[in-house]
């Protein structure tokens, strides 16, 4: 379990490092999940040495967003004054991702489905 | 006795443990209602939660405030960055598929992800959004912690993020299934990725009971989209958010 926390917060804090020195706006945690996948690809690190934590984090993933959440007691004027806007686009927006991506995939890779 | 009890509230142990419970509460309700959105956990117990802050307002003379609750909540929230690198397990799993198919699959998801944060930002600004709100859109189809790392990055509110990503994954998890159908999309990858791509885990998770080959590239999608909507979403911004303050 200990060698699983060193080497998450290890990348994270790598990825962090490099955010930083780099200024860029992708977040130091992604660039720290693109390390941990490049290193278990490249057999720097084994799965088993990183699964412990890994998966405790990947199981209770959504239970990590209620205090944020929470914060949203400060902004519930703004979210009402700008309800229709956030409803509208993201209805609109996800419904074209959904079309998008399902159209383009089944043009570019036309293998018949094999499970119905 | 008031003045006591104010000062227990105010722990970060009391914080901790409400939180805790709020969760199970909210879990055990999820599960009686089966399923009904309204009640998924997150929502939830961000719900209850907001309702204690405002009933501590009645009981005392001043309400405790979110600053106040989150001296415990961090604990749990500083998870947060972890968990995003953790996410680098699965996207590991499933490197040798996407190896074996990564131009369709890249082509598919780079202009699922182009297409979702152009649109919802210009939707969101031209139906009135105010600036923090368009930035808080921009990463909306992508999985909580990620979403809440590029918002935070570009400027926008991560907590406002959570709460939107959410949403979308719920109203994808519905209106996804159905709307693939409609279309006759018969391709299982096709439809994994479309609902991985537009509603992350809970698209994947509405779509998984199709098959194992849906349930695969529906987390192959939102994990890869996780990354091209990290780096897709400051480059849009960047150049559209100039355009449309000027208009």
């Amino acid at each position: 379990m200990i060698k699983s926390l060193a080497y998450i917060f290890g990348c994270l804090l790598i990825g962090n490092i490099i955010q930083t020195f780099l200024h860029i706006s992708i977040p130091g945690s992604i660039i720290g999940m693109l390390l941990l996948t490049a290193a278990l690809h490249f057999k720097v690190l084994l799965l088993e040495d990183v699964k412990a934590f890994a998966s405790l984090l990947n199981k209770n993933m959504a239970f990590l967003f209620v205090p944020p959440g929470v914060a949203l007691i400060n902004y519930i004027d703004m979210l009402q004054s700008n309800l229709l806007a956030i409803l509208g686009s993201c209805a609109v927006s996800t419904v074209l991702i959904l079309v998008v991506v399902s159209l383009t995939m089944s043009k570019l890779d036309p293998t018949p489905a094999n499970d119905e | 006795m008031m003045n006591d009890l104010h000062a227990i509230l105010l722990t970060k142990e009391f914080s901790l443990t409400l939180t805790c419970v709020a969760y199970l509460i909210s879990q055990f309700i999820y599960k009686k209602t089966k399923n009904f959105f309204l009640f998924h956990p997150v929502l939830f117990s961000i719900f209850l939660l907001i309702m204690y802050l405002k009933l501590t307002g009645v009981l005392f003379d001043e309400a405790i405030t979110f600053d106040q609750y989150n001296k415990g909540g961090q604990f749990i929230s500083f998870f947060l960055g972890p968990a995003v690198v953790a996410l680098g397990v699965p996207l590991y799993l499933q490197i040798e598929e996407i190896k074996s198919k990564s131009k369709p699959i890249l082509i598919s998801l780079v202009l699922g992800c182009f297409v979702g944060i152009l649109s919802g930002v210009v939707l969101c600004y031209f139906l009135g959004g105010a600036k923090e709100i368009v930035f808080s859109i921009a990463p909306k189809s992508v999985t909580t912690p990620i979403a809440m790392g590029i918002s935070g990055a570009l400027g926008g509110i991560p907590s406002l993020t959570a709460i939107i990503v959410i949403m979308v994954g719920i109203f994808g998890g519905i209106i996804g299934p159905p709307m693939l159908k409609a279309m006759k999309i018969k391709n299982p990858k096709a439809m994994g990725m479309a609902m991985g791509a537009c509603a992350h885990a809970v698209g994947t998770a509405a779509i998984a009971e199709e098959g194992q080959e849906h349930a695969a590239y529906g987390g192959l999608a939102l994990g890869l989209c996780g990354v091209i909507t990290a780096i897709l979403c400051p480059i849009i911004l960047h150049i559209v958010w100039p355009i449309l303050s000027t208009l």
